[in-house]
Parts: C-alpha cells; sequence; structure tokens
C-alpha cells in the first residue's frame, strides 16, 4: 500500500511527464490556450493513460517478455510496434465509446481524441513502464504488478492534467500583457512553462 | 520532371528556416528538449530522425493511393513504427552507449509529430522523389536545432563539446563555474524559447 501512495504521487510531482520528461508537448503547447479545452484534453488523456499502461504491461509480461510464448526467445523488440497498435486501438474504441454515450462530451473534445493517439505522453508511460519492470522491488519507482501499473498511469494523466491546465491558465492572464513582438505567442509560452519546470524542480528530492 | 527542379529545390530548403519543424510548425518539441542535454546525443537523434522522416515519407507516399482513408492513421504508425524499430536495433547494436543516453526517446520517434505531420500534409499527396526530400529537409531542419540548443547547453553547463574540454583550465583557476542549471530540464525550455525570439525577430517575416 505504502508503494502505491509513494508511487501516486511521484508520478504526478517527481516524475511529472512534462516538465521532467517533456513528453506529450505538441499537444500541450497547442491545446492550453483556454482553461476548459485544457481541462477537457488532461481528462482524456488521464483516462486513454490508465487503461494502456496496464494493458501494455500485461503484454509485456505475459506475451512479449523473455521465454513467455516459447521457451528461450525474447520478443521484446516487438514492443514498440505491439504498444502503438494497442494505444491506437484503445484510442478508437474510447472514441466509439464516447461518440455513442455522450455526444456532448464528444462534440466537446473534438479533434483530441484521434490526437491522443500520437501522444507522445502516452506512448512514452508504456515505455518507462516497460523500463520499470525490470527495476528492485523496494525501489519507489518499480512496477511490479499490474495494479502499480493502474496507478502509474492514472499519477502521470493527473501531473500532465494539472501541468496543462496551470498553463492554461497562464496563458489566459497572458493575453493582457504586453510582450515583444517577436516573442508572442510560442516563445513566451516555452519560457513561461520553462519557469514551472523550475519550480517544480523543488519537488525532486522528495520522499514519502 | 528534372530532379532538383525549383519546386523541388523550395520543398528541401524551407523546412531549413523558413518553415522550420520545430520554430514555425511547432512539431517534435518533446524529444527535441529532452535529448539536447549534451551534444552527441542531439546529433544521433537528429539524423535519425532525419532517416526515418525520409524512408517513412517515400513508403507512404508509394502506398498512398491504396491506402483507405479512414485506417490511414494506423498504416502509417504501423510504417513508422517497423523503421523506428529497424533504427533503434542498429543504434543498439553501434553506438550501445548513445542509446542508453536516448533511451526511451528512440522509441518515442513513433509518435514524434514531425513524422505524423508531414505525413499527413505532404506524402498522402504528393509523389516519392518530392517527399523523400520533404523527408531530408525537415529532418534536418529538426537535427540544426537539436545540434544549436544542445551545444550551447554542453559548453556551458560542462565547458565541453563532444565530450571534449573546451574551456580552458586557466579559466576554471580565475573563477569561473559550469552553469549546472544548463544541464536541467527548464533551461532546454527557455533555450528553446529564446532560439524561437532570435528567429522571429531576424530572420522570419510573418505574412
Amino acid at each position: 500500500m505504502e508503494h502505491i501512495i509513494s508511487l501516486f504521487f511521484r508520478s504526478i510531482f517527481v516524475d511529472n511527464m512534462i516538465f521532467a520528461f517533456f513528453l506529450g508537448m505538441c499537444s500541450y503547447l497547442a491545446v492550453s490556450k483556454t482553461v476548459k479545452t485544457s481541462l477537457g484534453l488532461g481528462l482524456a488523456v488521464t483516462f486513454v493513460l490508465t487503461v494502456t499502461v496496464p494493458v501494455n504491461y500485461l503484454l509485456q509480461t505475459k506475451v512479449l517478455g523473455d521465454g513467455c510464448l516459447v521457451e528461450g526467445v525474447d520478443l521484446s523488440y516487438l514492443s514498440f510496434i505491439l504498444f502503438i497498435g494497442v494505444i491506437a486501438g484503445m484510442v478508437q474504441l474510447v472514441e466509439m465509446t464516447v461518440e455513442k454515450y455522450s455526444p456532448s462530451l464528444y462534440a466537446a473534445l473534438g479533434i483530441f481524441l484521434p490526437l491522443i493517439a500520437v501522444n507522445c505522453a502516452i506512448m512514452g508511460a508504456s515505455l518507462f513502464m516497460q523500463q520499470r519492470i525490470l527495476l528492485d522491488p523496494t525501489n519507489t519507482q518499480a512496477i511490479t504488478s499490474v495494479w502499480d501499473a493502474v496507478v502509474y498511469g492514472f499519477g502521470s494523466g493527473i501531473g500532465w492534467t494539472l501541468a496543462i491546465v496551470s498553463l492554461g491558465a497562464i496563458r489566459e492572464k497572458m493575453q493582457y500583457c504586453d510582450v515583444p513582438r517577436p516573442l508572442q505567442g510560442l516563445g513566451i509560452t516555452f519560457i513561461v512553462v520553462g519557469l514551472m519546470a523550475m519550480a517544480m524542480m523543488c519537488f525532486s528530492g522528495l520522499n514519502i | 520532371m528534372a530532379l532538383f527542379s525549383k519546386q523541388n529545390k523550395e520543398v528541401f530548403c524551407n523546412p531549413l528556416n523558413l518553415d522550420n519543424p520545430i520554430l514555425v510548425q511547432v512539431l517534435g518539441i518533446c524529444s527535441a528538449l529532452a535529448v539536447t542535454s549534451q551534444l552527441k546525443p542531439a546529433i544521433v537523434m537528429g539524423l535519425a530522425v532525419t532517416v526515418i522522416t525520409a524512408f517513412s515519407n517515400v513508403i507512404i507516399s508509394i502506398l498512398r493511393n491504396t491506402i483507405p482513408n479512414r485506417i490511414r492513421i494506423v498504416v502509417q504508425l504501423v510504417v513508422v513504427a517497423a523503421l523506428v524499430t529497424i533504427v533503434s536495433q542498429i543504434l543498439k547494436a553501434y553506438v550501445y552507449d548513445v542509446s542508453v543516453q536516448l533511451s526511451v526517446y528512440v522509441g518515442l520517434i513513433i509518435t514524434n509529430c514531425i513524422l505524423m505531420g508531414r505525413l499527413e500534409a505532404f506524402a498522402m499527396m504528393n509523389k516519392p522523389w518530392p517527399s523523400f526530400l520533404d523527408g531530408v529537409g525537415n529532418g534536418l531542419g529538426y537535427a540544426l536545432i537539436l545540434v544549436v540548443v544542445g551545444a550551447v547547453r554542453e559548453l556551458l553547463g560542462r565547458g565541453s563539446l563532444l565530450g571534449f574540454q573546451i574551456i580552458p583550465d586557466a579559466c576554471y583557476d580565475w573563477g569561473y563555474i559550469n552553469n549546472g542549471m544548463m544541464t536541467m530540464p527548464a533551461m532546454a525550455l527557455i533555450l528553446v524559447g529564446i532560439v524561437i525570439w532570435v528567429h522571429r525577430a531576424y530572420f522570419y517575416k510573418e505574412k
């Protein structure tokens, strides 16, 4: 239990997808113009992460790992293709479900849903999970069971949502600021994210 | 049609400056920031992305008339994932230390938006040869920014380039100290912000 709690908080604050690994940066910068759309995308990303990381964990440990299917054959070089297949399929499934049962949410999310398939945060979480399986179980970053994978996916999603919503809020306020012309738009956004990342660095020694 | 007609030349040269994938199209930021703490991984990453963009552009461009529109993203992802797997195995075989440094970011080339962006915007509508040039041009434009940011971060953060010490020992004796902040993730963002600023101010004319 202790391990799960510390994994959860580490994945939100210390191993934050945006500020520590720059994952999902493209949609992070493109969609964070207002708080409302940011929140929508953040929740969609959280949901897809919570589903795909455990599925990929099971694939990695039950199918691809050393000697899982055939004795003495390590298939883990196939993991890129398989993981991205799972992610693309899952996004398609989520899209169809949302479209059928909640058309209003579907209209609100619009183009973001299909975009999630190529969001590096999703693929990145699966690849980090693949690395962390091999870690020592006493390490707070280790992922040793499918529940760890669920918690890791959910925590990373919450961390990503937190980051995009706060940037959205800052950008809403920033419209009233007098920024030098060549720096307007993309340039100042980068610098703001850099300052936010610097602030998040104070969590890096956090031990729970 | 000539191999290097004026149109093809534009396709190749535009991404280097006026239509740079990172600075103007805002594609492929994630890996650009993460791998630039030193120069060597930045160069390897730039080359890997150039090769993958060029060949995936060619393959999709050859297949473009046979891909059903509804499942095109899945087809594109599979082609890219296969190429990335090959490149990742090659990196592991020949430059193992860099491949360890790049860790997950080699795999993340699959979801690098430059690839999907160019496939959607260019390769789906053009013949193989211009698509190849477009892929190489965009890859090099991406590599250019990586090299600039990587060089600045390594020079100021560690006082070296490609692992060789550049700043002489005499400077350290006088009290010069490496700026450790430069090796932190946060500075990558600020540096790219500054590069964008300079580019917008001097090279890029808004329409």
